[in-house]
């Protein structure tokens, strides 16, 4: 650990601050809380966020696992568990049964998380509605006011014109019947995990300032029209070759030397669990 | 052919980084410090400026560190800031009381005070001087060092504003001392609309290219505003402290020198004129920088459809750390999300992820 | 045909003032402004009612405040003073100026509804004319596509636009066309009050029959309330019930269409008629 630094980076008033604004999020699930975010040797855009959530509640005890993309061998992972790993000292793991503490990037991990889990998302765009509205004094009131037209007709327009909703990741959800929330970039396929669960998701974006929060047992539902039903990506007839799994969230490869396609479980820790469980 | 997971994340970026020493590593000649703060100094102003901390020789450490990449040393910089516990609030820097080294004002020949033209490029012919390459500077220090040894400096007295004369004839509008605490924005998050004091924090740290840009469309017919630089000051403030037993007390803990600019405008005064100020200050010897704040401090109370008059268009997309880390970030897997939106532009054509 | 004990919008002491005013305001001013201290009263102390099913015009030039009233009604502007009551809102025992702005957004969207003059006021250019009404019918609580899309067809028929073209966006038709949207839009949740801006003006004139002619239709079907303002009594002659006739930000003279078209009383009234050829 180097000692030119804090114990986790940040000074100890910057960590409570942050963790006052997690308290009033868990309280308000969905509600975006702003925050005073830190400048971290990390770029912004690069998961200060989520890395200042993480900073803010590890401590000594805690087991780190870091995943982008699903895998904990991606650069980005690797590069996070560095930098937390240069000012904390902290067991970091790959098994996320192991972890205390999970901090992803657009993915949330295949095994159901547990009651004393936390898993700490990255979020680069937190407003739900700014695709309708660019404007953060306007956006604002749309949800002091739930006045969230504006992105229900984005969901009927794409009916209209594609006879099917077209959001990809990033898909709208009201939580508590309330506030409606961006659950960043994990695809659709990963939505109903926020649902009842029970683990605590913590979401950070840092560039923008805000953090959000999905405690245990909430109601989260993706948004959509009562005969349109939500439709999450599909795999059909594809399974990961690795481990022969069917349900999971799979990566689409092409091989770097036949130029062949091929599929992958994009949750690298969970794929090797299966393999070592079948052999 | 064998499937495997990808992997080897940690080992490249290993490499990476000895790669960046090799980048490094073309000359046994070393860069001191102290040539990077003395002859590279407008550079390491404009760092200190993007970056709001006030220190030449970390900016020049931070330079050394990336290769000389503005962006790279504001970075180094203010991550660096976000470690330190914050000590002191300085008291209030009346910069009437500035010691200047530079002041003109270009709308009024002559002034009270007088111009001082200062060091300036801007008269400078833009021709390059290959004799530099062989600068002998050990003779230039010298030299200049024993010029200065047998002069006595004259004194320059603080002078009064230019606009206080104008204040006096009525022509730009006085207000009572508002003392309420400036919002501080690098631990809150800027909210619409913004506070005067939120934004000129966030126009003095803004990239300089993006404010200057913008403030140049102002002038070329996207804005309402075509001032007239009233006053530019480039000088040295001193900064105090409260003493920590009484309040009342204070203690003197260094200068720093800043640029800082008033410029005025016409503007409605019911059925009549006045001259309105825009205000500009940042670290350094950053002139242009200075004005384009200025600009743009008068563009925003405006209400209008032009860029500049969109607060939230100026104030939001300016800071160099947040501008710069969410256009790299693009350069990040986004394989995941990617591959949600095949799978939704592939539903439309009716073929599922084939 | 209709009752004419409670109005289903009644208006007391409109004012929109641009200005802080002064004491000396009503004794100086000057068409709509006071020479004193420059303020101009766009509205000055205006008060209507509208009854069901009936269609109120309001005429009048440009400066005379017909547009101020509309805009303050729709909540584009705040008034200085005066109370809205909406029987559909409250009974109309609440002055809508001093409802909160969801309960402002209820009654734009259920209890009211607006063609303005500029489609792109009143229209998302960008978006298809189904999903123009859809939007209305969402604000409304609805959240089953299925119906939106019948009810959008049911509404485009009603202004005689093909289904073919509920796909399409508003900014790809003529000027007629779109005010026809606006018009279904306005329609969508079945408003107890219509409010139309000017919306013939700048349309050609075989246009203009069309458009007032569907309006005629619509009044008769759905026996809605209209306030229908323009500046040109031929519009009014053929529409309102009712006219009021508006200068400087007062009403000067008010009564019977009919009435008002044959026996003016006031002098401006009385040049308004007789241009009229």
């Amino acid at each position: 650990m180097n000692k030119n630094y804090n114990f986790a980076f940040l000074d100890e008033g910057s960590k409570r601050e942050i963790r006052r604004s997690i308290l009033k999020a868990v309280a308000i699930p969905g509600y975006q809380v702003p925050f005073g975010s830190r400048e971290l040797p990390i770029g912004r855009g690069w998961g200060t966020g989520g890395i200042q959530l993480t900073l803010s509640l590890i401590g000594k005890d805690d087991v780190l696992k870091v995943i982008d993309q699903g895998s904990d061998e991606s650069v980005n992972a690797v590069n996070i568990k560095k930098f937390v790993g240069l000012c904390t000292d902290v067991k970091t793991t790959t098994k996320t049964q192991e972890a205390t503490l999970i901090q992803t990037r657009h993915r949330i991990p295949e095994i159901p998380m547990t009651n004393d889990q936390i898993l700490v998302l990255q979020v680069p765009l937190p407003e739900p509605l700014r695709i309708v509205e660019p404007r953060e004094e306007i956006t604002k009131k749309m949800h002091a006011e739930t006045d969230y037209a504006p992105i229900w007709l984005q969901l009927y327009e794409s009916i209209i014109k594609y006879k099917k909703v077209t959001i990809a990741s990033e898909y709208p959800c009201m939580v508590e019947g309330r506030y409606i929330m961006n659950p960043s970039p994990i695809p659709k396929f990963d939505n109903e995990k926020l649902h009842n669960s029970e683990c605590l998701y913590l979401f950070g974006a840092g560039r923008e300032k805000k953090i959000y929060a999905i405690p245990p047992h909430t109601r989260v539902t993706s948004l959509a029209f009562d005969d349109v039903p939500f439709e999450k990506e599909s795999f059909k007839g594809k399974k990961c070759p690795l481990c022969g799994n069917e349900n999971t969230y799979l990566d689409e490869l092409f091989d770097s030397i036949t130029g062949e396609v091929f599929y992958q479980c994009s949750d690298t820790s969970y794929c090797k669990e299966v393999q070592e469980r079948c052999i | 052919m064998a499937y495997v997971a990808v992997s080897g994340g940690k080992e490249a970026i290993e490499e990476s980084i000895k790669l960046l020493d090799f980048y490094r590593s073309g000359t046994k000649i070393d860069i001191d410090l102290t040539a990077i703060e003395n002859k590279m100094s407008l550079l390491v102003d404009r760092v200190m400026s993007e970056a709001g901390l006030y220190s030449k020789t970390y900016a020049a450490l931070a330079l050394k560190q990336c290769e000389g990449s503005v962006e790279e040393a504001v970075f180094l910089l203010r991550a660096y800031r976000s470690t330190l516990t914050r000590n002191y609030y300085t008291n209030e820097v009346n910069t009437d009381n500035m010691r200047i080294t530079r002041r003109i004002s270009a709308a009024f020949k002559d002034i009270m005070g007088g111009q001082i033209l200062g060091a300036t490029y801007d008269y400078t012919h833009r021709l390059i001087n290959f004799e530099i390459e062989n600068e002998d500077s050990e003779k230039l220090f010298d030299e200049i060092k024993k010029k200065l040894k047998n002069e006595e400096p004259e004194i320059i007295e603080p002078c009064s504003r230019v606009s206080n004369e104008l204040k006096r004839e009525g022509l730009i509008d006085t207000f009572e001392a508002d003392n309420t605490s400036p919002y501080d924005i690098t631990e809150n998050m800027l909210e619409f609309p913004c506070l005067r004091s939120a934004r000129l924090q966030t126009l003095s740290r803004a990239d300089t290219g993006f404010i200057s840009g913008l403030a140049y469309s102002s002038l070329r017919g996207f804005g309402q505003v075509h001032p007239t630089v009233g006053e530019l000051r480039c000088g040295y403030i001193e900064l105090e402290v409260p003493y920590l037993f009484d309040n009342s007390e204070s203690i003197y803990i260094g200068e720093i020198l800043i640029t800082e600019v008033e410029c005025f405008t016409e503007a409605d005064a019911g059925d009549k004129l006045k001259l309105a100020v825009g205000y500009g200050a940042v670290f350094g010897r950053n002139e242009n920088k200075a004005i384009a704040m200025s600009v743009l401090d008068r563009e925003l109370e405006n209400k209008g459809g032009n860029p500049t008059q969109n607060e939230e268009f100026v104030l939001m997309h300016g800071d160099s750390l947040e501008m710069n880390g969410f256009i790299s970030h693009l350069k990040l897997p986004h394989y995941v999300t990617f591959q949600s939106k095949l799978d939704a532009v592939r539903k439309t054509r009716g073929d599922e992820n084939e | 045909m209709y009752l004419i004990d409670t109005p289903v919008l009644k208006i007391n002491n409109l004012t929109v003032r641009y200005g802080d005013g002064c004491s000396s305001c009503q004794e100086n001013l000057e068409k709509n402004r006071c020479t004193a201290c420059g303020t101009v009263w766009a509205c000055n102390d205006v008060s209507l009612e509208v009854f069901p099913g009936e269609v109120l015009g309001i005429v009048g030039e440009s400066g005379s405040g017909k547009s101020t009233l509309m805009k303050s009604l729709y909540f584009d502007i705040e008034p200085a003073n005066g109370s809205a009551l909406l029987k559909e809102y409250k009974n109309g025992t609440k002055n809508i100026w001093e409802s909160s702005g969801s309960q402002q957004r209820l009654i734009k969207n259920s209890i009211m509804g607006m063609v303005y003059q500029n489609p792109i006021l009143g229209l998302r250019m960008d978006y298809s004319s189904a999903a123009n009404i859809a939007e209305k019918i969402i604000s409304a609580g609805n959240r089953n596509a299925g119906q939106m899309t019948e009810r959008a067809i049911e509404l485009l028929d009603a202004v005689e636009i093909m289904t073919s073209r509920m796909a399409e966006a508003p900014k790809n038709f003529s000027g007629g066309m779109q005010q026809r949207v606006q018009i279904s839009k306005a329609l969508a949740n079945n408003p107890s009050l219509l409010l139309l801006d000017e919306v013939t003006t700048g349309l050609d004139l075989s246009v203009q029959a069309k458009v007032l002619d569907l309006i005629r239709r619509i009044k008769a079907k759905y026996g809605i309330s209209i306030l229908l303002v323009s500046h040109d009594l031929a519009v009014i002659r053929m529409l309102a019930d009712r006219t009021i006739v508006m200068l400087d930000g007062k009403i000067i003279e008010s009564g019977l269409t009919d009435q008002i078209l044959e026996d003016p009383q006031h002098a401006y009234t009385q040049q308004l008629v007789h241009s009229l050829i």
